[in-house]
């Protein structure tokens, strides 16, 4: 036969099993796996991109170009050209006045357009409801922040001074997106419109102006504008992502894509259960029928070739729907994300549809292939000895292909090889502990004694021994999947945000001096604001590594060269913190053996190509010190806490000029605490981190919810795994029932056997389920999120009470067809 | 009725088939040798057991012999590999079965043009509805094998058997699954159909009456060939 006639042969063949209702189980499973991989592959895409942009907001654009003097304007003509929106800010230091009150202020004159990302909101009086501004201050007026209106006592409508004329306020400013980067966050604010500065008289070529020119855009058209601007910029200027500005976004965003790995990554192993089960049995209904066509002159070649267009016809149609449907879903979600995020998605790239209905095949082929080749060598002795079993290649061995698939997948999905290394390795160890757990099981069960139904329960249990095992082992997967994204991943998420609490401090202190630390501490006494931590830091420039001179000119990569360029602040401890983790080398703990030692934060360590046993050198106020890495540390900095990039033991810095830095968390509406702080202590430099800090909380909030989508897939591939492996045995059950309502079983009595032995496979497989899903949430957890987490027992309760009741429910609305359909229906169906 | 004077279809020479059971080497066809002669009708009969469907397997080379050779239209059937029989039987051989083997996913019409489809005819749909018809199912052809009695699933096994107009039709106990009346009217239309088509036909029975009607009787005892 042709191959076209063979094709045609494998879509009629196909067409007619559809057409019968051969192929729902089989086909609702792939569809559920690429729908779920699709949507999930969008989650890292366009949700990935949203959460990006919105972190972004905290810079006003995507991307910033900072300078000490006006920009040339072929930077704008070059965004122009790329279709960028650009936005020019100016930001500089001076006197604000009213009557006799003069206060330094951190004036920020914008134009049309801003800002690209984000928003600014205002409201017409202090502590009034505030609204979003569309467009920047008129003319003629300006905003102005809660800290300025008090300290001038000024309010809406009045007039306050700014070099060489009067400006009217139109309204308190209560937010604005790109103050927090960058810019001296210690002064009051005020929010001007650009054209004005001309005539305030203030912007001399001499004074210290920052010009900043804001850009927005699709993230290729960005990265263009980057590549293009990097070898231009002129001295004194520079670039900024977000991730070069806040290592805490960075770091939320980085858990973020991990939250979603591991919900891609259930999803894709509920999913690949769900097609195996389903592939199995549809090869064993097939069993009969290729005998038949051997008999009928069907060469083994022409049924293998059969049936693998056959399955990829059907991999493809049903792969097509779930892209279909992914594609829809994340339609759904973008909406549902859209009006939280209040900016526009960027496109959907076609790339995580094909990728999920890559998956998709790869998982229906890997299933299905090897028991597909075995089917050529079904024996055609089949049609006069039904007792003949099922070939070589239906077995274990069958499912080595499909365990590689997956593996593939979960190592592809989870894009880091730790965690698709410990997801693989408690899967497979649930697995084989499942397994081995039945298989001993039905061993003891054969010595128990009991009623018929006991013993006829047990016999088929045995009979089926590898089939019992596969549906134990299927379910408890599927439990544990279930487990693991409905109570680890509240769990988990409620860690994360524990870790952020609403007094978590939301400004830190620089610069401060030795002498001031206890009228610091008295002042913050007398206001009940409890003051956490102090750190000793000193300042010092790298300048040589490994006893070679460094400078920005080594470096190709621009967060390296600004490293070099600045000064590093250097602390020193006995303890770690918290929220540090030693991820190379050792910490020194208590009595260093040696003072001359650094442990350098992991990132800039990269950024700089430093390693363990490197010497560093540092400059630090005319002196050098040297000293060599012995420990690398991975630090949380979504934490808020004050943490270093280099730290020495006690010993090595000390006689250094050292100030202090330490963080406290400031309660709303009391702003007046800071302006009595700067009073008292001019020489201070607060930041502001609450808005970094309400930008990573809406971070975990779209996590949640990006999390609970997913799980709607997730839900749905649980219930076609349920379903499979009920159906797996659901022929069996038929027929065996039909002997037995023959011999005089009532249908009662048969129902109850049912009920009970789902009930037994349901209670095993939750067990283990909770096991792993227990072990599983804990090594995410403590090796893979850095989260404190420890499941609770409700793992163990919900695993085993849900197991039982889910599965002997399921089992017996599923295995009903057992207990009512007529035994000579089922006779004449067997032939 | 008298032999056929045509040239043989089927040659069986010392057919043997031996079976290791446990530690025990079962013999369950020894040195089995006879003729069917192009046209000719022949029953095998004997008790359970005594190897009449383990013949049939290898008369149809679904099964290997442990010794001895097979004859199909000339052509020595074992020195062929598994898929040199299958196209064999694809040309030359029809099956009916006891349990009738139809595919559950498939229409009758659909069953019986599997065979056509599968030689790669071009015309199996016209072909299917012809003979379906001839067995009296016109109005059956869109149903499935779970929506027809008995008696109409072996029709149109029957009628699969002889779509593709095979010249050795081999039947295993095709009224097993039969009441008598039922039976009764499968077998007439087995041999007419045997008669319009020249088919050789080679049927297993226990029943004495369907085997009168064969021309001649190959009576299995023990795994081997009785005198008859």
């Amino acid at each position: 036969m042709t191959f076209v006639r063979e094709f045609a042969l494998a879509a009629r063949l196909l067409w007619r099993d559809g057409r019968a209702g051969e192929l729902h189980l089989i086909g609702a499973a792939v569809v559920i796996a690429v729908a779920a991989v699709t949507t999930v592959g969008f989650f890292t895409d366009r949700v990935q991109q949203a959460l990006n942009r919105q972190a972004n907001q905290l810079l006003g654009g995507d991307l910033v170009l900072v300078a000490d003097r006006p920009l040339p304007p072929e930077f704008e003509r070059a965004a122009s050209r790329l279709d960028l929106a650009t936005t020019r800010t100016m930001r500089f230091l001076s006197m604000a006045r009213r009557g006799e009150k003069n206060l330094l202020t951190g004036i920020k004159a914008v134009s049309e357009g801003y800002p690209l990302r984000g928003e600014v909101r205002i409201a017409d009086g202090l502590y009034g409801p505030d609204r979003t501004a569309r467009e920047p201050p008129a003319p003629g007026t300006v905003w102005v922040d809660e800290r300025l209106a008090t300290g001038l006592g000024v309010t809406a409508g009045e007039e306050i001074g700014l070099g060489e004329i009067s400006l009217r306020v139109a309204a308190i400013l209560t937010q604005d997106p790109d103050s927090v980067i960058g810019f001296l966050n210690a002064a009051p604010r005020l929010l001007m419109n650009g054209a004005d500065v001309g005539a305030t008289g203030l912007a001399q070529p001499a004074s210290r102006i920052r010009y900043r020119l804001q850009i927005a855009g699709e993230d290729a058209r960005i990265g263009a504008f980057r590549a293009w601007a990097a070898g231009r910029l002129p001295p004194g200027s520079r670039l900024e992502g977000i991730g070069d500005a806040r290592p805490e976004i960075r770091a939320a965003l980085e858990r973020a894509e991990k939250f979603l790995g591991l919900a891609a990554l259930v999803s894709v192993v509920l999913a690949a259960v769900a097609i195996s089960l389903a592939a199995r049995r549809f090869l064993q209904r097939h069993l009969d029928g290729c005998a038949m066509m051997r008999c009928l002159g069907a060469t083994q070649g022409a049924l293998v070739r059969l049936h693998l267009v056959h399955f990829a016809l059907l991999g493809c149609v049903a792969a097509g729907l779930g892209g279909v449907i992914g594609g829809l879903a994340q339609q759904g979600l973008a909406y549902s994300l859209g009006t939280l995020i209040a900016v526009t998605l960027p496109a959907p790239s076609w790339l995580p549809a094909l990728q999920g209905v890559a998956a998709g095949l790869l998982l229906l082929l890997g299933f299905a292939m090897p028991p597909l080749a075995g089917l050529g060598h079904v024996s055609t002795l089949r049609v006069l000895r039904r007792e003949l079993g099922a070939p070589r290649g239906m077995g274990l061995a069958g499912y080595l292909a499909g365990a590689a698939v997956i593996a593939g997948l979960i190592f592809w999905k989870a894009a880091d090889a730790w965690l698709g290394a410990y997801v693989l390795g408690v899967s497979s160890a649930a697995m084989i502990a499942a397994g081995a757990l039945v298989w001993v099981l039905l061993k003891l069960m054969a010595g128990v004694r009991g009623g018929v139904t006991w013993r006829f329960g047990v016999a088929n249990l045995r009979r089926r021994t590898l089939g019992s095992i596969i549906q134990v082992v299927a379910l408890a997967l599927g439990i544990m999947a279930l487990l693991t994204l409905t109570l680890v991943r509240s769990g988990l998420l409620a860690a994360w945000k524990d870790r952020l609490a609403p007094d978590a401090p939301n400004r830190f202190i620089i610069n401060i001096q030795p002498d001031q630390l206890e009228p610091m501490n008295r002042f913050f006494a007398a206001r009940g604001i409890a003051l956490p931590r102090v750190f000793p830091m000193v300042r010092g420039r790298l300048v040589a590594l490994n006893g070679r001179r460094v400078s920005p000119g080594d470096y190709a990569d621009e967060r390296a060269r600004r490293l070099v360029d600045r000064e590093f602040n250097l602390s020193w401890a006995t303890r770690l913190q918290a929220d540090n983790r030693i991820v190379a080398g050792h910490w020194w703990g208590e009595e260093a053996a040696r003072k001359n030692q650094f442990s350098i934060e992991r990132g800039i360590a990269e950024t700089l190509g430093i390693k363990l046993g490197d010497v560093l050198t540092y400059d630090i106020a005319g002196s050098t010190v040297e000293a060599g890495v012995t420990s690398l540390r991975k630090v949380d900095w979504d934490t808020f806490n004050v943490n270093f990039f280099v730290i020495a033991p006690p010993g090595l810095l000390e006689g250094f000029p050292a100030s202090h830095i330490t963080s406290f968390h400031l309660p709303a509406g009391r702003a007046g605490v800071l302006n009595a702080l700067v009073k008292e202590f001019p020489n201070f430099l607060v930041i502001d981190i609450a808005q970094v800090m309400t930008q990573v909380r809406r971070i975990m909030d779209q996590v949640a919810r990006a999390v609970q989508f997913v799980f709607l897939f997730t839900l749905a591939a649980g219930v076609i795994v349920l379903y499979a492996a009920i159906a797996a045995t659901l022929d069996e059950r038929l027929f065996q029932a039909t002997i037995m309502r023959t011999l005089g079983a009532s249908r009662a009595q048969l129902a109850r056997a049912n009920l009970a032995e789902f009930a037994v496979i349901g209670a095993l497989a939750g067990t283990i389920a909770a096991a792993g899903a227990s072990v599983l949430s804990a090594v995410l957890a403590q090796k893979f999120l850095n989260l404190s987490y420890a499941p609770g027992f409700a793992v163990w309760i919900t695993g085993v009470a849900c197991g039982s009741l889910g599965v002997a429910l399921a089992g017996y609305l599923g295995a009903r067809k057992v207990v009512n359909v007529a035994p000579l229906q089922v006779l004449r169906s067997l032939g | 009725m008298s032999k056929s004077s045509a040239a043989p279809i089927v040659r069986a020479i010392a057919l043997t088939k031996q079976v290791n059971t446990g530690n025990i080497r079962l013999t369950i066809l020894k040195d089995v040798s006879f003729e069917i002669r192009a046209g000719e009708a022949v029953a095998v009969v004997g008790v359970s057991g005594s190897g009449k469907s383990t013949l049939l397997g290898l008369v149809a080379g679904l099964d290997t012999p442990s010794a001895g050779r097979l004859m199909i239209d000339g052509v020595d059937l074992f020195a062929l590999d598994e898929d040199g029989r299958a196209a064999l039987r694809g040309r030359m051989v029809g099956f009916v079965f006891q349990t009738f083997q139809l595919l559950p996913a498939m229409t009758a019409l659909e069953n019986v043009m599997l065979p056509l489809e599968l030689a790669g005819e071009p015309a199996a749909r016209g072909a299917a509805r012809a003979i379906l018809e001839r067995v009296g199912l016109r109005e059956r052809l869109h149903h499935y094998p779970r929506q027809l009695s008995g008696g109409e699933q072996q029709r149109v096994a029957i009628a699969r058997a002889f779509v593709t107009r095979p010249k050795l039709l081999l039947a295993d106990e095709p009224t097993g699954n039969l009441d008598a009346a039922t039976g009764a009217q499968i077998i007439d239309l087995m041999f007419e159909l045997n008669r319009e088509n020249h088919t050789t036909l080679l049927l297993v029975t226990h029943d004495e009456q369907i085997s009168r009607r064969c021309a001649r009787v190959l009576r299995l005892a023990g795994g081997m060939l009785q005198d008859t």
